[in-house]
């Protein structure tokens, strides 16, 4: 018989800290899947996460278009959560996201990489954080 | 295999007049597989009594299984007979960690000033493991480690042999930030250790007016493994890791609770006692067997 297979468990851990804090937060998996988000983070998201089930990368990236502050436009590969995963490194930008309903949002944006073990990537946790009068 | 529970206390070894009947040991339980290897999961006060038995009997190659360094589960350790058997080869398998390999946490511990030997002056011959991400082999049986939620690095074991399996999560908080029925199962703490499991030998430190009060302690109150047991469809829960403030009556009282909480009707969950044998059966839907 199959089994069913865990998610890691810092992975698990990331999605019920942010399950119970009211900051914005979104848990990404090492493939850059959008596994989870908060209440918090459902503004932003604009539909909650039984909603929206799963989301790979380019399909919840492509819910904005992103730019700096300057107006100049950010790849998606230079975006703090991007950078977070493939460089393994916390990563922090304000950054301006426009929802595909026209709504313009300043967020300062924190990435911290999950790490299992001593270097094994198994997600991503970023918080959402919209700056307030922007 | 078969299982014997040498220790099932949790936190802190409770002899005593109240815990008699249960027994005071920590942690520590033996499975023989079915090809004879030896097997003893964790390293609390009960392998002192168990070390006994394997002194009174072979030399061959002994797993020891840690699921953490937390002293209950290793405080026996330097009182287990095969360690000053010169000719004992003794394997001990635990979780990893980055900062420092498993031999040197355990040597913090068998070291002065909080144990009178040093780990190295031990003359078995010993073999320390990290313990590998995916299933491996263990004598006859295939073995799965993996995280569990608790504080601080651990895990919990899955034991399979021919269709019987043997689930050992004795430190185990899995309803810390989520509700029971709350999360796909995927996103529950050790849930592919549990899944269908013939025997799962699981944390129930707290009744569940105590658990309020130790939320984040690591550990789960006895309607916590309930849930968790039928979550996992486990055929055969053993509540185990039994708070040390808890006497005889007041267990017998929760393994009561816990059977008002289990939904079936068959093999209502059982405390864990000292002394206790099991022998998970083959699977065929949910039949197995747990003999006392």
């Amino acid at each position: 018989m199959e089994r069913t297979s865990n998610r890691a468990l810092p992975l698990i851990l990331a999605r019920e800290f942010a399950a119970n804090v009211a900051t914005p937060f979104v848990v990404l998996d090492a493939d850059g899947t959008l596994v989870f988000f908060n209440e918090p983070a459902e503004e932003l998201i604009g539909q909650s996460p039984s909603e929206l089930g799963e989301l790979p990368e380019d399909e919840w990236k492509g819910r904005f278009s992103v730019e700096r502050r300057d107006g100049s436009p950010v790849a998606n590969e230079d975006t703090p959560t991007a950078i977070a995963r493939r460089e393994r490194r916390p990563a922090h930008e304000t950054l301006v996201y426009t929802s595909l309903d026209g709504i313009r949002r300043t967020i300062a944006v924190t990435a911290t990489p999950i790490l299992e073990r001593e270097d094994e990537l198994v997600g991503v946790i970023a918080l959402f954080w919209e700056v307030a009068g922007e | 295999m078969k299982a014997t529970i040498w220790g099932c206390r949790g936190s802190l070894a409770a002899p005593g007049p109240d815990t008699v009947h249960v027994g005071g040991n920590t942690s520590c339980v033996a499975l023989e597989l079915d090809d004879g290897t030896p097997v003893v999961l964790d390293a609390g006060t009960g392998i002192r009594l168990l070390g006994r038995e394997f002194a009174a009997s072979s030399s061959q190659p002994i797993h020891l299984c840690l699921t953490h360094l937390h002293v209950d589960h290793i405080e026996g350790l330097g009182f287990f007979a095969p360690l000053w058997n010169q000719d004992q080869e003794l394997h001990v398998w635990g979780p990893p960690s980055p900062i420092a390999s498993l031999e040197e946490r355990l040597s913090r511990y068998l070291s002065p000033p909080l144990f009178p030997v040093q780990l190295a002056e031990m003359p078995a011959t010993v073999h320390f493991h990290d313990l590998p991400e995916e299933e491996f082999e263990l004598g006859s049986a295939r073995v799965l480690a993996q995280p569990v939620a608790h504080r601080g690095p651990t895990v919990g074991f899955r034991f399979e042999e021919e269709g019987r399996s043997l689930a050992y999560i004795p430190d185990h908080e899995p309803y810390l930030g989520v509700a029971p029925g709350e999360v796909e199962p995927e996103w529950l703490s050790g849930f592919a250790l549990a899944e269908r499991v013939g025997i799962l030998l699981h944390d129930a430190q707290y009744s569940e007016g105590e658990y309020g009060s130790h939320r984040g302690f690591g550990h789960s109150s006895v309607a916590h493994a309930v849930a968790f047991a039928e979550v996992t469809a486990a055929d055969r829960l053993i509540l185990f890791h039994h708070d040390p403030s808890h006497g005889d009556e007041q267990l017998r009282s929760l393994e009561a609770r816990a059977g008002e909480l289990w939904d079936r009707s068959d093999h209502v969950p059982t405390l864990g006692v000292e002394g206790m044998q099991l022998g998970p059966s083959r699977r065929r839907d949910t039949s197995h067997s747990a003999v006392r």
